[in-house]
């Protein structure tokens, strides 16, 4: 089944502004879906139309087979969003934030009080309950407002650069949280400009740029688009030369780094046969660039290319 | 429509109009007991003792009626412009957005939340009132139904400013220049029976003016209007203008981009 179609989706705003030039894509249910693409791609427009924050120009949406036109509320009882931009009243006690939304998604008082000890429990703010929510750091509203989203327990949640700002230890412990709430059956879409978030998380991917869809695909599929990757070796002892390798570009950084590109077709036992001959000892490595912000970068230049040889013609 | 997951929202919002105006209550409660007070002592009991009577009462008991309407109509329309207001600047406004509650429901949440701290304030004026003066309802469900139509009327009507509104300012040009002068021209300190024919005329375009005058019968059984015209009026306002809430939210006027 479809968590969510989305079917020749276009949005022009006032302006004139063409953020989405009909978008067409779909997340099967269960799924971790990673929507990604640069700054003012349309990603964030997308979601809005998806949660009613943004009126469509044109174009279907269906969330788990209700249409956001004929069955709104139904579509919306189906969707847990945790926005970009902190959006709860500050003013309001931790819980109160969490108990308000479930009283707007009609859950009667008991269980809602019952859900949102649930919820702040699992995302560690249960000891800071009544506490103002302008109080709380950074960190802790973002996971304030997964709790809010998460207090109806949605069948699909949508999480607009949920650890934006957020340091890494609390970004870890979401990603542990949200690999839960995955695996309990929640459709996860997800929108982050760390990509190492998403190569981490995500089974499917899509890019979205200018306002248009321009990769929509299994991420391992996605991946293997990729043929070259570069490594970062750490030596045991310095060299002063950057050796010659057979099918491997080799690059010095300084006498104890090494830089290797290779193919994906190479394996790195050969490389590592070959410094051994040399007399080169590795100590460690690690890949220099993320691989999905790589194919991501290819994705978005290759574009950028096209259009201006297109403007050139 | 689901009855029951609307009902519970509308206590929601409700509930969280209750925890707001309690806690500013400096904000929200004190400064109209303080201002009404104020009038009490000066028009009332200074200037009023110099004018004497109108209608048959003392001025302080003339003018009790209107003050506690004005602060209900004042209080109402604050409630929800400045809530709804603050919920769009603060973002929180997306919380019932994104929700399956009606638009329906959101505007009866608020306009409920601005009645009840509406008829709160006005329930606190009467209090001071008679520590001035005597006031003796004679229709009280008269004096109830006018008062509650009344404030629904201007709770639509800051909604609607709200709506709107799209900096600070733009909810503080309605009460200053519009809701203020409406109110001080529409009898809550004089009978428009001591004004010329033709300003009597304009005073009844006046929709205050039947408002007072409707609740003034309720509590002193004298009025300047016809109370079935004033009910009137008052229904078609709270149809009209509730009707004119819906049609902006269903079309996401304010609220949705």
């Amino acid at each position: 089944m479809k968590a969510l179609s989305i079917k020749n989706l276009t949005k022009t705003y006032d302006n004139g502004t063409e953020a989405l030039k009909g978008i067409d894509f779909s997340v099967e249910a269960g799924d971790f879906y990673a929507l990604l693409g640069p700054n003012g791609a349309g990603k964030t427009t997308a979601i809005g139309i998806i949660t009613s924050l943004v009126n469509k120009t044109a174009g279907d949406v269906e969330i788990f087979g209700h249409s956001i036109d004929t069955e709104i509320a139904a579509a919306k009882q189906c969707i847990g969003l945790v926005p970009q931009e902190i959006n709860m009243n500050l003013w309001e006690k931790v819980q109160n934030v969490v108990l308000n939304q479930a009283g707007y998604y009609g859950l009667d008082r008991k269980l809602a009080y019952e859900r949102t000890e649930k919820y702040l429990r699992a995302l560690r703010l249960w000891e800071k309950r009544d506490d103002n929510a302008r109080s709380l750091s950074g960190g802790m509203k973002r996971r304030l407002m997964i709790a809010r989203a998460l207090v109806h327990e949605p069948r699909l949640l949508i999480l607009d650069e949920p650890t934006a700002g957020v340091d890494i230890e609390i970004r870890r412990s979401m990603w542990k949280f949200l690999r839960e709430i995955n695996a309990q059956g929640t459709t996860i879409i997800l929108t982050t400009h760390y990509l190492e978030e998403a190569e981490s998380l995500c089974r499917h991917v899509a890019i979205i740029d200018e306002g248009r869809i321009i990769e929509d695909a299994r991420m391992s599929v996605v991946l293997r688009k990729l043929q070259r990757e570069v490594f970062v070796l750490s030596l045991v002892d310095p060299i002063h030369e950057a050796p010659v390798l057979d099918g491997f570009d080799a690059q010095l950084i300084d006498d104890h780094e090494l830089e290797v590109e290779k193919s994906t077709e190479k394996s790195l036992n050969d490389l590592f046969a070959q410094l051994a001959d040399r007399n080169i000892h590795v100590l460690s490595l690690r890949n220099k660039a993320n691989r999905l912000e790589e194919l991501f970068m290819r994705l978005v230049e290759n574009k950028q290319d096209g259009l201006e040889e297109a403007a050139g013609a | 429509m689901n009855l029951k997951l609307n009902l519970i929202a509308m206590q929601t919002i409700v509930r969280k109009e209750m925890i707001r105006v309690l806690r500013i209550w400096v904000q929200t409660i004190v400064p109209p007991a303080i201002t009404m007070t104020l009038y009490f002592i000066i028009f009332g009991n200074l200037i009023g003792r110099r004018i004497g009577t109108m209608d048959g009462f003392d001025y302080m008991q003339y003018i009790a009626p209107g003050l506690i309407m004005m602060s209900v109509i004042t209080n109402s329309y604050g409630n929800v412009v400045s809530s709804f207001f603050g919920a769009k600047f603060g973002r929180h406004i997306e919380e019932m957005i994104v929700s399956p509650m009606s638009n329906a429901t959101i505007i009866i949440g608020h306009v409920v939340g601005g009645v009840i701290r509406g008829l709160l304030v006005g329930l606190l004026v009467t209090v001071i009132a008679l520590f001035f003066t005597r006031l003796e309802v004679q229709h009280p469900l008269i004096m109830i139904s006018v008062v509650l139509l009344s404030s629904t009327v201007f709770a639509l009507a800051g909604l609607i400013n709200a709506i709107f509104a799209k900096k600070f300012d733009d909810i503080a040009i309605v009460p200053t220049f519009v809701l203020t002068p409406l109110t001080y021209l529409g009898g809550v300190f004089y009978s428009i029976s001591l004004l010329p024919e033709f300003w009597q005329n304009v005073s009844k375009a006046n929709p205050i003016l039947y408002m007072v005058n409707a609740f003034r019968y309720g509590i002193l059984g004298v009025s300047d209007i016809g109370i079935g015209t004033a009910y009137a009026i008052l229904l078609v306002f709270v149809v009209g203008l509730f009707t004119v809430c819906l049609v902006l939210l269903n079309r996401g006027v304010g609220i949705r981009e």
